[in-house]
């Protein structure tokens, strides 16, 4: 059947060999769980394979033809990643192992060197553990503290919550999330900068839900650092990306101190390479940045326009869908302008794990659990939450599959 | 295969858990949870000699956790406390009718087991390290 919507689903999905596997005794999958990781298309996978078959060498060191292909191809990644987020040069873009290991290098480079005592870094009750405990390790060594900006029941920030912090003059950053990997909430960062910004503070964007699903900016939004991963966008595990803006990079002690990072090493003092390498210690994952360069270029073929179009498109159809279904609470807000493709519920006294066996049993792969955020779990007061996320190659086929298998749920629990 | 695990035996229990809630005065609690699903069971003992005068069991969870926590305490209340430890992943799945779970959902199904095994092993620590170490060397496995 035809698809029409802002995307060529059907053509897109042909690129993804895994999603013509089968699950659970012959049941076609239907994958849902795109906020945890996206599947790959061939083009990530080939690039992969063809580093590893024909050019596999170290880079930035050897003089020899493989190292300088390899080179080539690892640093035209970083060109199209700071690119796509509208960098002003490459020397902004670290390449990490994940969106975690570059929000713990901002804690542990920029955060050790400008955290003082009595200090305050603000976050907010929708964080993903990884942008909560670096900073309970930097603000417990520090004998700093660390607020909260809390979440309303409709899935908001609470605005006031935020100024007040800002008036205690105590605040040497904020680090908020982009977009709630469990309410979907889009969180209007530019307000939140430019307010932080009016008291020369700077602001940490954890962009890990966002960059995949809609087009950002890092000029016109004005963050000054910025993290995401490789794997929630097509790419490959063990790349992340930590963005910067250059004139408080410059001035950031490394993070790890290794081989690349330097420029001179000596008995008992070392002259630190240039930006970005001063903080890309050791051999990094050549083979997956590279593949990662493909996953980028995958993207923008399609567009992120179109992306986010299509997941709005996605999304107001589940939630019209699953709010019909008798027992569902959904969380969230319900504007869809607000919101990315991610969809978390509970339905009656249905554990979500018990729920995700139910949906497995179907084909339906759906994450189930706390989603690592806990302290949202806890302001919800819920002690799980089932999630549906959906990405390029989602139909409303298969969100039709998903609510089968959510009334089939309710027919076994008898709700 | 769902039909199979949501059978009317496993709602019942986890709508209608035996043995849950508090115990004052027990001589051991104990907690643990399951990282994975964020399931958490406490087990509460009261101890006569060396059987198991009384226990309760609070907890949240998935279907299959609580409903095996509460079978379980079914199956151990007036046995010797010192038995605890020859039981194992058999004799649960099997009083619970599941003996094909995946390994992710075994966990849930063998939480409480592992709290009680720790509560026994706590128990005696407390009265006589000497056989708490031997118990514990013997309880695992799970």
């Amino acid at each position: 059947m035809m698809q029409k919507g802002a995307l060529n689903v059907e053509k897109i999905r042909m690129d993804f060999p895994i999603l013509k596997r089968k699950v659970s005794g012959g049941k076609q999958l239907v994958y849902l769980d795109n906020a945890a990781t996206t599947q790959k298309p061939l083009a990530v996978i080939d690039a992969i394979r063809d580093y590893y078959m024909n050019y596999n060498s170290n880079i930035h060191r050897a003089v020899h033809q493989l190292a300088e292909e390899a080179t080539i191809a690892f640093e035209s990644t970083r060109e199209k990643v700071a690119k796509f987020i509208n960098a002003k040069s490459t020397e902004e873009i670290i390449f990490t192992r994940n969106a975690t290991e570059a929000l713990n290098l901002v804690a542990y480079s920029w955060g050790r060197a400008n955290v003082k005592k009595d200090d305050k870094i603000v976050i907010t009750e929708i964080e993903h553990h990884s942008n909560i405990v670096p900073w309970q390790i930097l603000t417990t060594e520090k004998g700093a503290k660390l607020e909260y900006i809390g979440v309303d029941d409709n899935g908001y920030l609470k605005m006031h919550e935020y100024k007040g912090h800002l008036d205690s003059n105590k605040v040497k950053l904020v680090s908020v999330s982009h977009m709630s990997n469990v309410l979907g909430t889009i969180v209007p960062v530019s307000d939140i900068i430019k307010m932080s910004h009016e008291k020369g503070i700077p602001v940490l964007i954890d962009g890990a839900q966002s960059v995949p699903h809609m087009a950002v900016d890092v000029q016109k939004m004005n963050c000054d650092f910025m993290a995401f991963s490789a794997h929630k966008m097509l790419g490959p595990t063990g790349v992340g990306i930590l963005y910067v803006r250059r004139d408080i990079l410059e001035k950031m002690p490394p993070f790890m101190g290794g081989g690349d990072m330097i420029k001179e090493v000596h008995k008992y003092e070392t002259r630190y390479n240039d930006l970005p390498y001063r903080f890309e210690g050791g051999t990094p994952n050549i083979a997956d940045v590279i593949g990662f360069g493909a996953a980028i270029d995958y993207l923008n073929n399609l567009g992120m326009d179109k992306v986010r179009e299509h997941e709005m498109e996605l999304t107001w159809y589940a939630i019209d869908r699953i709010s019909r279904v008798k027992g569902v609470t959904l969380y969230g807000p319900r504007n869809m302008n607000d919101r990315g493709g991610v969809v978390s519920f509970n339905i009656g006294d249905i554990h979500p794990h018990d729920l995700a066996t139910i949906m497995n049993d179907h084909g339906v792969a759906i994450r189930s659990g706390h989603h690592c955020a806990q302290v949202l779990m806890e302001r919800l007061d819920v002690a799980a939450t089932s999630r549906a996320s959906f990405y390029i190659y989602n139909t409303k086929q298969e969100i039709d599959t998903f609510i089968g298998a959510l009334e089939e749920a309710r027919r076994l629990f008898k709700i | 295969m769902s039909d199979d695990i949501y059978r009317e035996i496993i709602l019942d229990h986890y709508r209608n858990p035996r043995n849950k809630g508090k115990l004052p005065d027990a001589d051991v609690s104990i907690h643990d949870s399951n990282p994975l699903c964020g399931d958490e069971i406490d087990i509460h003992l009261k101890v006569d000699g060396d059987k198991i005068k009384d226990i309760r069991f609070e907890g949240r969870g998935c279907a299959i956790s609580q409903a095996s926590a509460s079978m379980l305490t079914e199956m151990v209340a007036g046995k010797p406390l010192t038995s605890v430890k020859d039981l194992n992943k058999n004799d649960i799945l099997e009083s619970i009718g599941l003996m094909n779970l995946g390994p992710a959902r075994i966990k849930c199904a063998l939480l409480s087991l592992k709290v009680l095994k720790l509560g026994m092993v706590k128990y005696y620590a407390e009265r006589d390290p000497a056989s708490a170490k031997k118990l514990q060397e013997d309880s695992k496995g799970l």
